[in-house]
């Protein structure tokens, strides 16, 4: 009866998501993310240098796995994110919160999408009705099916990655799943 | 992720009391003038989340998990209990401290004696293995699992075990 915590991916990356990178890519790296937790706020960095390392090889997915209760904005910063999706500019959102993590209350928010292009008014309207509140929910048990105990909590090719989050371990190990895949 | 707890002498972890054992009754404080009582739960499946310490970085990401996973364990009518050995004063800041909307057990008084009825006590440390028990609504073991003690476990094994109950009879219908 005593099972290990399951650590694939229970939900298949689709068109559901967020995603940064193409189709064609031979490697996906799934992050269960925190906009106001700080371990994601340098795992944000790492991410980047790793898709400028890796190009079109690399497919990047970010799903949101807000703590609420310890992080009070990270739920608030998560529908933001997803609102601004509408419009077309969830990555750029998601950039602005994660070089933002320290200003994530509403008047920043409604500031950051000015800044983007977007119509505030519409943002405050989606974060009051909390119109994003089901997505990120989604998001956030999709993740605790698949085993994620924390944040950032990274899926390489649909497996949970344990190993330390930084630069050259990740990229170690998509380098040689991207080697495996063009065999 | 983080191991703070670890010790360079760790010794594997205990054999937890399995499913099917019936689960040992105890009554603990949950507060500074309250009681917890496992019987008294009869009717309803309870969650137990042994951990080591309040505070430590693994146990606290653990109970923040927890406390965000609440509305799917109650869709099964399930408690979540939290045991350590820590003294209620403890246990009451820390929750204070995570907003934790659980409560916190203290196995304190005699120490320990609620996790060595489980099986999941640490002598050589002081503290209970990093375990959990889900027990059905008769008060019989359906699931237990010991984890690494610096690995938080998650909360998919529980969501796995509850849904592996029976469905909850619905009053009155």
């Amino acid at each position: 009866m005593t099972t290990h915590a399951t650590t694939n991916l229970s939900l298949p990356v689709s068109k559901r998501d967020h995603i940064r990178g193409p189709a064609t890519a031979l490697v996906t790296l799934v992050e269960y993310g925190d906009y106001e937790c700080s371990y994601c706020g340098a795992a944000h960095l790492v991410v980047e240098d790793l898709q400028r390392a890796l190009g079109d090889r690399l497919r990047f997915v970010f799903r949101n796995f807000p703590l609420a209760e310890i992080h009070p904005h990270a739920q608030v910063a998560a529908e933001a994110a997803e609102a601004a999706g509408a419009y077309g500019k969830f990555w750029e959102m998601h950039d602005t919160l994660y070089t933002h993590q320290e200003a994530l209350d509403d008047a920043h928010l409604t500031s950051y999408a000015v800044a983007l292009g977007f119509d505030p008014t519409s943002l405050r309207h989606d974060l009051d009705a909390h119109s994003y509140v089901a997505r990120v929910r989604e998001d956030f048990l999709s993740g605790v099916r698949s085993g994620v105990n924390g944040t950032p909590t990274f899926f390489i090719e649909g497996i949970r990655y344990d190993g330390t989050p930084d630069f050259d371990s990740l990229l170690a190990i998509l380098t040689n799943e991207a080697e495996e895949k063009s065999r | 992720m983080m191991s703070t707890i670890d010790t360079p002498h760790a010794l594997p972890p205990s054999e937890a009391l399995a499913a099917g054992k019936p689960a040992p009754d105890f009554r603990l404080p949950s507060t500074p003038d309250k009681f917890a009582t496992l019987s008294e739960f009869r009717g309803h499946p309870v969650i137990l989340a042994f951990y080591p310490a309040d505070w430590s970085p693994v146990c606290s990401d653990q109970m923040a998990l927890y406390n965000e996973v609440l509305p799917e364990f109650e869709r099964f009518q399930a408690s979540l209990l939290g045991i350590s050995v820590d003294g209620v004063w403890s246990h009451q800041a820390f929750a204070k401290n995570r907003k934790l909307h659980f409560p916190l057990l203290a196995d304190f008084e005699p120490k320990g004696a609620v996790a060595r009825a489980y099986n999941v006590y640490r002598a050589h440390e002081g503290m209970s293995e990093r375990s959990l028990f889900v027990i059905n609504s008769e008060g019989i073991i359906r699931w237990s699992y010991v984890s690494p003690i610096g690995i938080n476990p998650g909360a998919n094994g529980i969501l796995t075990a509850l849904e592996s109950l029976p469905q909850q009879k619905v009053p009155n219908s």
